[in-house]
Order: C-alpha cells, then structure tokens, then sequence
C-alpha cells in the first residue's frame, strides 16, 4: 500500500476509535455513577454500593422487572412461532397467491414508526372491546395479555426475516430427499428443517425478546392499569430527571447482556474450533 | 371437482324445506367447511396462520386508524368518537327503515395544513431526521471502512462491539445522556474543570441533544448495512486505478463510493425512517418549545384525547414515510437479489 492510502486508513481508524468511544462513553458513564455515594449522579463524592441495596428493595421496579419477563418471554415464543412459519412460508413455498402481500405485510412492521404500531392495536384492542362488550356484555382491561399480543405483532417481523434469510442460505435439497424417501412435510419440517435453522431460530428468540423488554412507545399505548413493564416504569422515573437507583439497574442489565455476548462468543469458537477439526479430520481420513 | 355433488342436501330433508335448504347447503357453512377440508390443506393452512395474524393485528388496525382518522370528535363519549359509519333508523310515517349513514369529517387533515403547530412539527421532524442521519452517515462510514479493512479476527471484535449496544436497553443508553449533558453534567464538569469554559453550557432539552441522541441510538443500523457492502468489495479495482495512477482520494470517490451507494442507500434509510416517528428520545433530550410529530400525536391522543385528530396524524405520517420505505424495500430486493446470483 502507497503512503496516502495509509492516511485515509489513519483517519477511518482514528474515526473507529471516535465512534466506539461516542458508542460506550454513556454506558461507562452509567456504570461509573451507579457506585457514587450522591444524589446527583453527576457530581462524585464516594464509591457506594448502596444504590444497588435500595433496587434490591424497590418493589415498583421488581414488580415491573418481572412483568417484562413474563410478556417478554411469552411474546418471543409466541414471535418465534408465528416468524418461523412466515419465514418458511415465504423462503420455501415458492410463488403462491398473496406472497408478496405476506412478505409486504412481514416487513412492515420493521420499517412502521413505532407510535403508529402503538396507537392502531389499541384503537384495536379498543374495538374488540366495544365489540365483546356489546356481544356478551363482558368488560376487561388491557394488561398483559394485550401487551404480550401487540410485542407478538411487531417482533415476529424481526424473526421472519432472520429465519428467512437462514432458510434462503440453505438449499432444500435435504428436505426433498426426505420427502422422497416417504416423510410426511410436517416430519421433514420438525427433524430436518428446524434443527438446521435453529441458530436462527435461537437469535430470533433472543432478538424478539429484547426488543419486547426494552419497548416503550408501543406498550404505553396498549398497556392498562396496572400492568407497567420496566420500561415505563424507568421512563416516568428517568423523565424527572436522574436517579442512581435506575443506574445501579443499568449496570445490572448491561452486566447480563455483556455476560451473555461473551459466553455465546465463546461457544460459537468453541463450536468454529470443532467444525474445523473434523473438517480436517475428514480431509486427512 | 365432484364438491357439489357431495354437497347436495341429504334427501330427506330437501323436499321438507325446500328451496331454503338448498340456499342453506350450497352457500351456507357446511360448503365453507368443506371447502376448506378440500382445498386448505398443508401448505395453504400453513399459509394462513401468519396471514391471520398480521391481518387481525396489523391490517384491520391500520383500516381503524384510516376509519378513525374521519370520524366526528365527540369529546365527552368513550370512545370518544362517532364512528363514520353508522346505521341509523330513518323514520318516515309509519315506514321505519335502517339505512347506513356514512359522515366523512376531514377536519383532521385540513388541520394538519391550517394549524401551524402540526406542520412546523412536520418539517422539524423530518429536519432533525436528516440532520441525524447524515451525521450517522459521516460517523458511520468511516467505522464501517476501518472495519471492513481490519485483519479477521479484530473484525470479529469490532463487530461486536458495533451490534453489542443493542442488544442493552435503548432508552438506559438515552437516559445516560442526560447525565452527560445536564448543566452539572460530567462533559459541563469536564470543560469547567480544564478551563475550556467559564460557566456550564446548555445542552440538554436543545436540538444539540436530540441530533448526539438520535445519531448514538441509530449509529448500528447505519454501520452494518454499510460494512456488509464495503466487505464485499472487490480490492484489484483498487489496485488497478492505483497502478493507472490515481491517487487514493480519486479512486475512493470513482470506485468506493459509487460501489457502497447501496449500503449508503439503506443504512440512510434505516436510520431516517425511525427518526421521523421518533418518540423516546425527543422526549428525553429535546426542546419542549418545538415539539416533533410523534410527541404532537402523542399528546393529541391522550391529552386532548382528539382521536379522530391524531389518526388523521398518523396516516398524514405514513403517508410522508411510504415513499421512503417503499425506496427501501426496492433496494432491499435489489440486494437479495445480487446476493443470490
């Protein structure tokens, strides 16, 4: 390499290091003032780990904490399934009637601002309400079950495409085989298909959940009373300004997310390490 | 197809109830029920589970809105709305009929045009959308370039790096800001503490705060889609403008940049169309005196409770953003389809 192509890779590193510093410098800054013995988490008095004694009693944020679980947990199952169909549906069955309407309808919800998703499946959700109230006289509340529904909707998109774009690096010639030597199309679709996709499958999941854990615009428009996810419940604190008990909880979520990234890092290595020695050992023998 | 065959009415009751029977077995549930014994097997039943949800959950919601956004305002009802369509009973001498009475109310849209608080929101929205993304771009590109040219093995780490943030919480990562940028903030500390400044500079609840807010939140999305095309390229082309004695700067701006237009394509628009309709961190970081159009719908709905108003918001919204997306998603199939060949 020439000497002024050097120049333009110092400055694009130099940017590198501008950005991931830009991209981390927050979340230190997080970390940093949760330990800091001072209301104002700004100012630094003294290192302090009592922020993180007064979350372990904050019954608000616990309640919220595992309410987001819930709902988080049950709408990436339910994202999985309904994506994992979507995605096969339209990477395996080939032109059918309606597919492009499926894969517009698919996408979407990817590209839809988020206020819009929230303000139509309550004025949905509403709907079904005046309706069930007018048909059988019943009265219910929105709460989890409509927030679970509406993270469904706009996460199966994510896990669509995931899945589909798994499903469309593969060819399909494993599972014609098994059609020809007899399986029925649901046998081929859970023995073959699905283990195939299941890193997929695994990081639609993952993908679907953290996007439900962490939203706040559409679940303030569907959720009901008494039902407040974390992120509400951060978000009504954070709007009056700061406060180290939310940055003690900071730490914890980015202390499980990083734990996590490395481990699956690891595996994945682990995994690569494998894949290349029998790789190798298949060369050789 | 022998369906009406099978379909015919048991004999006994045919001649009892006559024509009735007939009107009941050839359009009534049994031939839908059947039909879809017939034809709706396997793969069309497959089909029809995700069609099914996302038309009860995003296509008639979104028919709702449009419904809504004509609908008359009636502040004091729950719903408080009068749908458009409404059935009413037309009471003329003794003949009472019901008739279906359809009021189209547009004074949602043309408030949109006449009111000034909903346009200026408009153009700040889309405003600080672009300023954003092209800081985003400018950021952004040189990342994915470092990147893309960085041994394997540091990619892999940089990658990770990039796409780490988003996988902790969005709105913890916004709330750091606030720290950072308050008046006693810790970059205000910083800079009083070096001498740099006198007294702490105003940064938050500033435009200053919304475009750092927006760029830090969206900086992923533009980097990947730009790293995957910068990946790909092709480094004899290089070698071959150099060897013909263009100097880098030339060769970047004759053969890089036209070749990354795709990825600069997308990742503009990934972060452009969320910007738009951006809700969280406007409402963190930026000015309370001009407000961007989500926060304007926001308010309308559950402050003023003007449902009609703030549908008619929405769809004004969608209708802003649907030739971005629609741009989007060609260049999207234009890459698929490259990646296939």
């Amino acid at each position: 390499m020439n000497a002024p192509n050097r120049t333009g890779g110092l400055f694009s590193k130099t940017m590198l290091a501008f950005g991931f510093v830009f991209l981390y410098l927050p979340i230190f800054t997080l970390i940093v003032f949760s330990f800091n013995d001072s209301r104002s988490v700004t100012v630094w008095a003294s290192a302090t780990t009592k922020w993180y004694g007064k979350l372990l009693q904050d019954d608000q944020i616990l309640t919220a904490a595992w309410l987001s679980v819930r709902v988080g947990a049950m709408s990436a199952t339910g994202a999985v399934i309904l994506g994992t169909v979507a995605g096969l549906v339209l990477a395996r069955f080939g032109p059918f009637r309606g597919r492009a309407l499926l894969q517009g309808l698919t996408t979407a919800p990817l590209v839809m601002p988020e206020i819009i998703t929230g303000l139509s499946m309550l004025l949905l959700f509403v709907s079904i309400e005046q309706l069930v109230h007018w048909l059988f006289g019943w009265q219910f509340d929105r709460g989890a079950v409509t927030i679970t529904i509406a993270h469904i909707t706009f996460t199966m998109a994510y896990v669509t495409v995931v899945v589909q774009s798994r499903l469309a690096g593969f060819d399909d010639s494993l599972e014609e085989a098994a059609l020809d030597l007899g399986a029925r199309p649901a046998k081929v679709f859970f023995r073959i298909t699905v283990p195939l996709i299941l890193p997929a499958i695994l990081s639609g999941w993952l993908l679907a959940f953290t996007l439900s854990w962490d939203d706040v615009v559409v679940t303030q428009f569907v959720t009901g009373p008494g039902a407040d996810t974390l992120p509400l419940v951060i978000f009504s604190r954070v709007r009056l300004g700061v406060s180290p008990v939310v940055n003690a909880l900071a730490t914890v979520m980015v202390l499980i997310v990083a734990l996590g990234v490395i481990l699956s890092a690891i595996l994945m290595r682990r995994q690569e390490q494998r894949r290349k020695r029998e790789e190798q050992m298949a060369a050789t023998g | 197809m022998n369906t009406t065959a099978r379909l015919a009415a048991p004999r006994g009751t045919h001649g009892r109830l006559g024509p009735l029977w007939t009107f009941f077995f050839r359009y009534g549930p049994p031939r839908w029920s059947r039909y879809v014994v017939d034809h709706w097997t396997g793969q069309r039943l497959v089909i029809a589970v995700p069609y099914l949800w996302l038309g009860i959950f995003f296509l008639i919601p979104f028919l709702i809105v449009l419904t809504i956004s004509f609908a008359h305002e009636s502040p004091l009802d729950r719903p408080p709305y009068d749908s458009p369509f409404q059935w009413v009973y037309l009471d003329e001498g003794a003949l009472k009929q019901g008739a279906l009475q359809i009021r189209l109310m547009v004074h949602g849209y043309v408030q949109l045009i006449t009111d000034e608080l909903y346009w200026s929101s408009m153009l700040f929205s889309l405003q600080v959308a672009a300023v954003s993304t092209l800081l985003c771009l400018c950021l952004g590109y040189p990342m994915a370039y470092a990147i893309s040219r960085a041994s394997p093995t540091s990619r892999n780490i940089f990658l990770m790096l990039v796409i780490l943030p988003f996988w902790t919480s969005f709105l913890l990562r916004v709330y750091a800001w606030i720290g950072l940028l308050k008046a006693d903030g810790v970059i205000n500390n910083v800079l009083l503490a070096i001498g740099i400044i006198d007294e702490p500079i105003t940064m938050l609840k500033t435009n200053f705060a919304l475009y750092v807010g927006i760029t830090y939140s969206y900086l992923p999305f533009m980097i990947l889609p730009l790293y995957s095309n910068l990946e790909k390229h092709d480094n004899t082309l290089l070698e071959a403008a150099s060897d013909l004695g263009a100097g880098p700067i030339r060769a970047f701006l004759r053969i890089t940049l036209p070749l990354s237009m795709p990825g600069i394509l997308a990742g503009s628009l990934l972060v452009f169309i969320p910007a738009v309709g951006e809700y969280v961190i406007p409402e963190l970081l930026g000015r309370t005196d001009q407000l961007m159009i989500a926060t304007q719908l926001y308010h309308e709905f559950f402050n003023n409770r003007g449902w009609p108003n703030a549908c008619a918001v929405a769809i004004a919204m969608l209708l802003l953003l649907v030739l971005p997306i629609m741009f989007f998603q060609r260049v999207q199939n234009r890459e698929l389809q490259a990646a296939r060949k």
